[in-house]
């Protein structure tokens, strides 16, 4: 699986960075880190909607570093397991 | 406001705009005739002897625009039918003169080249070395130095003139730095445009269904466009087609780390973000070569990271200057930059697609950091590489700033002769740094505030984001690769 952080201008400002360490933190403490490649991305194009990552088709907007380790969790977490 | 500082840079920005224009309209058949007859429309010259030499310097304009000789392999061209042939009488007794009793300028000759008949010099050509003594002691500014403004632009004298008094460019000397550019009142030195070939990149992207197109901006892009927000430029660039802008001082904070890293084995190091500085110690101080930092430039270092997250995806540099127009076709480049505009060349760009910017809701732009976003002027990179060192636990750096190739000359030659007092030497070709570069639309020691503010407003104030990133990039790529 790959995960993508958009590291684009606006997700920056509202903390792309916290959210890459949060889902670095997540994903050894899960014991995943295998199966899952973590990167960023120049802009995902959800500019006005948060933080913004893409996990293979999907996009999971709205993220920061306090609600990330739980949305990983929850939403994916369980499709790598 | 005014959107450029010269008349020379508004006609270079007329033909741009057209070729654009016509670009998208698909109309390029009559490009030759069309575009000189709307910027030329007569009947009375206004720049030249007659409306047709007007437009046939117009024509090479537009051939300028076009990419210009591509056998040359400079980035800049002389025009022929634009350089005036200026003169080159060197030093100059004028009608000024009051034939004085003191004859300051005789007793300051240290070549002996001045004789005073009736009470007014002569200056012997053969004897005279233009030191300028004379000039400077002449109570009345009566003796002048007539130079060609080029040559006296260019500081690593790689202009001369023909036979047909034609300026004339040593490519051999040239370091591109485009001062020449920017200096000749007559706009006869032309800098190349690949204009074209950003607008087929766009094109050819289809709006980003088969690649997106980046555009990575130089951070001295502070100081231009004064009429708007940066945020709105960015918003407008946008609308050009392309899909993120992303700040080359992003590249400068990795530069800042590698170089770092660099100087504990060194000890002794001259930067590299400059390519028209590291032309100039290669041809001038080949000695000194084994000092260049072997760090990639800000521009290249940020085009390769993004190429990392999205390997499909082109990159255009949008900047102030002209030898990153070279650059970016260097091998050592590695292709990492596809195309490369200027600041001058955006704006045409902007006008041509009637993108009003001042229009437009802004986009932010922040990706770098502090120290990466102050490289646009002088003494950013040697700020940067001492704090950056010294939070690396990189002892010893003390580095100098130097701008202006007299002043690169000036210390590379203590360094040479093993009397520097420094051990890191930030070399900029431009005066002042970046912010003065040749393609700004706007020069000025005042926009030296601009990058301060600039740098202070960028989220980050130190460069381990970047570097976290930067290493990200690299692990993804090795991913990618072993899979």
């Amino acid at each position: 699986m790959i995960i993508s952080v958009c590291v684009g201008s606006s997700c920056h400002l509202k903390g792309s960075y916290d959210v890459i360490e949060g889902f670095k933190k997540a994903i050894e403490e899960s014991g995943v880190g295998d199966k899952i490649t973590l990167q960023a991305s120049f802009c995902l194009g959800h500019c006005a909607e948060g933080v913004t990552a893409k996990v293979d088709d999907e996009f999971i907007t709205g993220l920061n570093g306090d609600n990330v380790g739980q949305i990983f969790k929850e939403r994916i977490l369980p499709s790598v397991l | 406001m005014n959107k450029f500082d010269t008349k020379i840079q508004e006609l270079k920005y007329e033909v741009l705009k057209e070729l654009i224009r016509s670009a998208y309209n698909g109309d390029m058949d009559d490009i030759y005739t069309d575009i000189p007859k709307k910027i030329v429309p007569g009947p009375k010259a206004t720049m030249r002897c007659c409306i047709y030499k007007e437009r046939a310097i117009l024509q090479e304009r537009i051939r300028m625009a076009k990419g210009g000789n591509k056998s040359d392999p400079n980035v800049i061209e002389v025009i022929d039918e634009a350089c005036d042939e200026c003169p080159i009488g060197g030093i100059y007794v004028t009608p000024a003169c009051r034939g004085c009793l003191n004859h300051m300028c005789y007793h300051v000759c240290p070549k002996g080249a001045i004789t005073v008949v009736n009470n007014k010099p002569i200056i012997d050509k053969d004897k005279c070395i233009e030191c300028g003594k004379c000039v400077q002691a002449c109570p009345y500014n009566a003796i002048i130095h007539q130079q060609r403004p080029c040559m006296m632009s260019c500081k690593v004298k790689a202009i001369s003139m023909n036979e047909d008094k034609k300026a004339r460019i040593d490519f051999s000397k040239c370091i591109m730095c485009g001062a020449c550019v920017y200096q000749c009142p007559f706009g006869a030195i032309q800098d190349k445009s690949y204009i074209l070939d950003c607008i087929d990149l766009l094109k050819k992207s289809e709006g980003g269904a088969k690649y997106k197109v980046h555009a990575v901006i130089a951070p001295a892009i502070v100081s231009q466009f004064k009429y708007a927000a940066i945020e709105q430029v960015i918003t407008g660039i946008k609308m050009l087609g392309f899909h993120q802008v992303t700040e080359a001082a992003l590249g400068a904070d990795i530069v800042l780390y590698h170089e770092a890293e660099e100087f504990k084995e060194k000890g002794v190091m001259t930067t590299s973000c400059c390519p028209s500085f590291v032309m100039f110690v290669e041809k001038n101080f080949p000695e000194l070569r084994q000092y260049i930092s072997s760090s990639n430039s800000p521009m290249v270092e940020a085009a390769k990271l993004i190429k990392r997250t999205d390997p499909t995806a082109k990159v255009v540099f949008i900047g102030p200057c002209t030898s990153k127009k070279m650059e970016f076709r260097m091998p050592k480049t590695d292709g990492a930059v596809d195309c490369v505009i200027s600041f001058e060349e955006l704006q045409a760009f902007l006008d041509a697609r009637d993108v009003d910017v001042t229009a437009l809701e802004g986009t932010p732009l922040d990706n770098a950091s502090y120290y990466g976003r102050i490289f646009a002027k002088s003494c950013g990179i040697a700020q940067g590489i001492k704090a950056v060192g010294e939070s690396m636990g990189v002892t010893g750096i003390n580095p100098i700033a130097m701008s202006g190739i007299d002043q690169c000359r000036v210390n590379l030659l203590k360094l040479k002769m093993g009397k520097s007092a420094e051990n890191f030497f930030e070399g900029m070709a431009c005066d002042g740094g970046c912010i003065n570069g040749a393609l700004c639309l706007h020069h000025g020691m005042k926009n030296m505030i601009d990058v301060d503010k600039y740098g202070q407003s960028a989220k980050e104030k130190n460069i381990d984001g970047s570097v976290k990133l930067y290493k990200m990039s690299l692990q993804a790529e090795d991913d990618r690769n072993s899979n």
